[in-house]
């Protein structure tokens, strides 16, 4: 065997492996959702019947759907903004107020990062629980018994009390990525701002804020991203889209379609059309975010 | 809002009060993230007439019953062993096609090296959910549905596009020096790969198995999808079922011992890795 043609097979044997998985379980399912959507597809064993845009038209005279859209759009507006909010105070008090046991708070923060999506929602389910929940339990020890209600249960506060949930996960992560951002500032620009007098809240502001925009800007669409998966979970898992599919979101209803309905095609038009969505918020947010200067 | 350092004798003072103003802040934190979990293990402990007495009390023993339960008539044992097999075997796959991948795009010229990393790249933007009616579809038609084979295949795919991504990174960055050496010492391109390259990229990929492990430890849509037979099922499925009977039952004896079964290695290997892990995270290239 000459030289050339045992590099090109060692090539060759080097690259099949990911590409039969990356063709077999990524390309070719991405490559059908577009082509499938355009098609009446109802369960396993019909043949798929092309219909044009009929499942993209029906989706916005689908009250369910719009409903659903609705209530995702709630999530990936409150729960990125409150979660790095709380992200970036977090990360600039342990960063830059020297508390002795830093690492400590560092730790348990980030540690729902880690946990099970399921096992949070579990968990979550039973903070709201209206009898034995002790979010209720703990209103009434402090005499505010009268605001304790079935939070899942009533369609003012489910997305509420799910947003606070999807918070309490991400938070941590993203408090870690800051944290790693604020230590590659330099440290004589927060030297010089305390020479100048600057509170601590002017340096978060001014310096903290600014230099770490590009990160932020990433964990924005990361973070918008990331509703979307983890809102399937929690929201199977703790309310199921009730009450009343008032806390239903794109990916469950997409999901009950598929595989409750056997509306494979309409299905498969839900998944199109909130891929090209989010596609469309990333990079909105990319524009919004852009810096004016330079 | 983050006090600045102590300049001046009269600055110490405000400083030192709102340190503690933040101290309070980050404690109180801390306790809406600790209580739920701790909150859980006294729970599984408790019986059911006293866990739906008070969610603060203590239980009045320590009633392993729960844990009995969990393992025997809920089967959390099989959930975890089914979990550990799927972790093992998708972390097998993913290294076997993301090593050899990110080293050929990483280090070797050939026709379409861009095109292909491209084509990774945008496996990127590509999440699970979208595609999980063809995906299941397909696999139906492949007779690969209710097999846990299958189900690790899909996991390391899903993997694959971040993994090859940063390896390929890393693979770079390698001078080329090495590599001459060991072909002119006559080892062949595949003990360049295992003997040269494969020692040098271990940090990332130590990161990658930890990430691994702990996505598809968690997993949950797919795993709920492609698996259909309860003795198949992975630990998250396993649990969400179990709340669902528990819920009708009113007896939650054993959902909470579950929980606690699952929580517990979390814990260990969080503890063992949580410098790795944050650490880890930079090196996915988030720097703006």
């Amino acid at each position: 065997m000459t030289m050339k043609l045992r590099r090109r097979a060692f090539i060759a044997c080097c690259l099949l492996p990911g590409l039969v998985l990356f063709g077999l379980f990524k390309v070719y399912p991405t490559v059908q959702v577009f082509e499938k959507s355009f098609f009446q597809w109802t369960g396993i064993g019909d043949a798929p019947r092309y219909i044009g845009f009929k499942n993209y038209a029906d989706l916005f005279r689908d009250d369910v759907f719009l409903l659903s859209l609705r209530n995702t759009g709630f999530l990936m507006l409150v729960v990125p903004v409150a979660t790095l909010l709380v992200a970036l105070v977090n990360a600039s008090v342990l960063t830059r107020a020297k508390l002795k046991e830093r690492a400590l708070y560092r730790t348990v923060f980030f540690f729902p990062s880690v946990l099970s999506f399921v096992v949070i929602a579990i968990l979550w389910s039973f903070i709201y629980h209206p009898t034995i929940g002790f979010l209720n339990a703990g209103l009434e020890r402090i005499g505010l018994g009268q605001l304790a209600m079935a939070w899942l249960g009533d369609q003012r506060t489910v997305l509420w009390a799910l947003a606070v949930t999807m918070v309490w996960q991400a938070a941590g992560y993203y408090m870690v990525m800051y944290m790693a951002g604020i230590d590659g500032i330099p440290p004589d620009l927060y030297e010089a701002a305390s020479i100048d007098g600057a509170t601590g809240f002017r340096q978060f502001m001014h310096i903290t804020v600014p230099m770490l925009w590009e990160i932020i800007r990433i964990t924005i669409v990361f973070s918008i991203n990331g509703v979307l998966t983890i809102s399937f979970i929690i929201v199977s898992v703790m309310t199921a889209g009730g009450p009343d599919r008032h806390s239903e979101v794109v990916m469950t209803y997409l999901y009950g379609q598929a595989f409750t309905n056997s509306n494979f095609g309409y299905a498969m038009a839900i998944g199109v059309f909130v891929f090209v969505v989010s596609l469309l918020l990333a990079l909105l947010s990319n524009r919004l975010t852009e810096r004016g200067e330079s | 809002m983050v006090s600045g350092s102590t300049g001046s004798a009269k600055g110490r003072l405000p400083a030192a009060l709102g340190r503690n103003a933040l101290r309070v802040l980050m404690l109180a934190q801390t306790l809406i993230v600790v209580y739920p979990l701790l909150w859980n293990v006294l729970a599984s402990f408790k019986t059911n007439a006293e866990v739906m007495e008070s969610p603060w009390s203590l239980p009045s023993s320590l009633n392993w019953s729960n844990y009995a339960d969990a393992f025997r008539t809920a089967r959390i044992g099989d959930y975890l062993l089914n979990s550990a097999l799927v972790v093992l075997l998708s972390l097998l796959l993913l290294l076997a096609a993301a090593v050899p991948t990110a080293y050929v795009l990483g280090r070797m010229r050939f026709a379409g090296r861009k095109l292909l990393a491209n084509v990774y790249m945008a496996g990127l933007f590509i999440g699970g959910v979208y595609v999980i009616v063809p995906l299941f579809i397909l696999m139906n038609d492949l007779h690969m549905l209710d097999n846990r084979f299958w189900l690790s295949a899909v996991y390391a795919t899903g993997s694959l596009p971040f993994s090859v991504y940063l390896l390929t990174g890393f693979m770079k960055a390698i001078p080329a020096d090495y590599e001459e050496a060991a072909m002119i010492d006559g080892c062949g391109y595949t003990g360049t790969l295992t003997r040269i390259i494969l020692p040098m990229t271990r940090p990332a990929l130590l990161t990658l198995v930890i990430f691994g492990f702990f996505d598809f430890w968690n997993e949950y849509v797919l795993a709920l999808t492609l698996i259909t037979s309860d003795e198949k099922k992975t630990i998250p499925i396993g649990l969400a079922n179990l709340m669902q009977i528990q819920q009708f039952a009113t007896d939650w004896g054993a959902l909470f011992a579950g929980l606690v079964i699952v929580l517990v290695p979390t814990v260990v290997l969080y503890a063992l890795l949580q410098k790795r892990l944050t650490e880890g995270m930079m090196l996915g290239g988030v720097k703006g």
